[in-house]
């Protein structure tokens, strides 16, 4: 079946909204975890980070390399605890380096949850 | 005298039609071609006028991209990220060929014959084999284990006869692949040389190939002329009894490591590079460096060695006298140091600044700067000597 034109773009604007209001949840919801953006300069240096020295193993585009992918799909069903522990601290046995002496804490659960939906560096 | 004016102005304009129709000749021996890793681009470059004579888009993902020239020098084939091989033409400047020939990719080797481009993959972990002139597929050699565990291919290097070696990350082999029969090629597998090996060279006399291990201390050595003795380990245990430190970006081993008697070589989570004699492979001495040595790259008349670091010291680059093994330079050209080249005869070496947005045309002589140019997000740098010399 086939929708008039007016209609099509109705639809299309309440998919849209639909999408900004999970999305605006979402962020309501790792306010209440205590997950906040860190200051917009800060911001420009971990994307920077992300995309430069975690693409040098991950890929730049994230879709991974020597390192696995880190894209939201890829990471999908993976405890967003551990993925912190794992940037923080790196995992024996593989060629993952901890990370904590570039970043805070907060700093790394902020870049997971970026990474967990899917944020392109 | 007015009509003279025209006459010789219309005689001028002749001449540059002329010239629009017939370029210049110019030969390719002092050229060559920069990744730009963001935009997807490359950039002809003059080492002659250090100056770009061309830029060249829509070669896709080169975020780890690297490249092999033609044996005339006149073509690249660069390796794309995202498992593209483009065939540049660097004179005309323009690109020629393109395929897209797997999910994920880091580079690739020329034959020694000049007739077969290999690509190095990392998903579907393995190597295929095109022709040179078309790029079409002549073989596709899957890096599967006795298991029939995948692994991702890394450190492929052209050896005499048609033949590549290349390791197995997660294997943790080495394979030798006899390309005489370019659509049967044939693999010589050595099993277990050592966990994780990251990258591996070959000598430019084609007689070694190294592999360099991330999960142990030391590195596999293959001798091609005694290839029936096997891989045996060298500088083994580099790192016993010391603090590792963390690595955070892997090391790059070409057959630049190798000058005169010694090859240096990255230590993998130590702060130095190690060197050892090219024919006993006893280590020879340690060189205490700034950080985590990423390219270890010998000067072309082997008189001294070039060392860049990995993150968080990519902005230092320092300079390894050899009669006396001590770092006689440490030199701050830029942001982000990712790669280093130098002329045909060593006379500057260009670095790329990946976080300045510049090539650094430095004279080795003097340590100065002679200029420094414009590129967007620079990493590999590869002048057009590469096409006659093996393992590059």
């Amino acid at each position: 079946m086939k929708l008039p034109a007016c209609c099509r773009t109705l639809t299309a604007k309440c998919l849209l909204l639909g999408c900004c209001a999970a999305l605006f949840i979402s962020e309501a919801v790792y306010a209440d975890n205590g997950i906040v953006a860190p200051a917009p300069q800060r911001v420009a240096e971990l994307r920077h980070l992300l995309r430069e020295d975690c693409g040098a193993c991950h890929g730049l585009t994230l879709n991974g390399g020597l390192g696995s992918p880190l894209t939201a799909a890829a990471l999908a069903g993976k405890p967003g605890d551990s993925l912190v522990a794992t940037l923080l601290d790196g995992r024996p046995g593989s060629a993952m380096p901890p990370w904590r002496p570039f970043m805070s804490e907060a700093e790394a659960q902020w870049l997971i949850r970026q990474l967990q939906q899917g944020v392109t560096p | 005298m007015k009509a003279m004016t025209r006459l010789a102005a219309a005689a001028a304009t002749m001449l540059l039609l002329a010239g629009c129709a017939t370029p210049a000749l110019r030969g390719s021996g002092d050229l060559g071609v920069v990744i730009e890793r963001a935009a997807g681009s490359v950039q002809v470059v003059s080492n002659s006028s250090n100056t770009m004579l061309a830029r060249i888009g829509g070669l896709g993902d080169l975020s780890h991209a690297s490249l092999v020239y033609s044996r005339d020098a006149r073509y690249v084939y660069v390796f794309g990220r995202d498992g593209g091989i483009s065939k540049v033409d660097i004179l005309a400047g323009k690109l020629v060929a393109r395929v897209l020939q797997a999910g994920n990719s880091i580079g690739g080797a020329i034959s020694s014959d000049g007739r077969i481009v290999a690509a190095q993959n990392y998903s579907p972990g393995g190597v295929k084999l095109f022709d040179a002139d078309t790029l079409a597929l002549l073989a596709d050699i899957p890096a599967l284990d006795d298991n029939g565990q995948p692994s991702k291919v890394v450190g492929l290097a052209d050896l005499p006869s048609n033949r590549f070696a290349f390791s197995l990350f997660e294997a943790g082999e080495i394979w030798v692949l006899d390309a005489a029969t370019p659509r049967a090629p044939q693999v010589t597998k050595y099993r277990n040389v050592g966990r994780n090996p990251y990258d591996g060279l070959a000598s430019s006399d084609g007689r070694y190939y190294i592999a360099g291990l991330y999960g142990d201390d030391g590195l596999a050595l293959l001798d091609n002329w005694q290839p029936q003795a096997g891989v045996r380990r060298i500088l083994p245990g580099y790192g016993q009894g010391r603090d590792k430190q963390p690595v955070y970006k892997m090391p790059h081993l070409r057959g630049w490591s190798i000058a005169g008697d010694y090859a240096f070589l990255p230590a993998i989570g130590l702060h130095e590079v190690l060197v050892a004699d090219n024919r006993s492979w006893q280590e020879a001495a340690r060189v205490p460096v700034y950080g985590q040595p990423v390219f270890v790259m010998a000067e072309p008349s082997g008189r001294r060695v070039w060392v860049n670091f990995a993150f968080p010291h990519n902005d230092t680059v320092q300079v390894i006298d050899v009669p006396t093994m001590q770092v006689i330079r440490t030199l701050k050209p830029g942001r982000a140091i990712l790669h280093m080249e130098f002329t045909a005869r060593g006379d500057a070496v260009w670095l790329s600044s990946r976080d300045d947005d510049k090539l650094v045309v430095i004279d080795t002589a003097t340590f100065q700067t002679r200029r420094e140019l414009p590129a967007a997000n620079p990493s590999g740098i590869f002048f057009s000597w590469r096409a006659g010399r093996m393992g590059m």
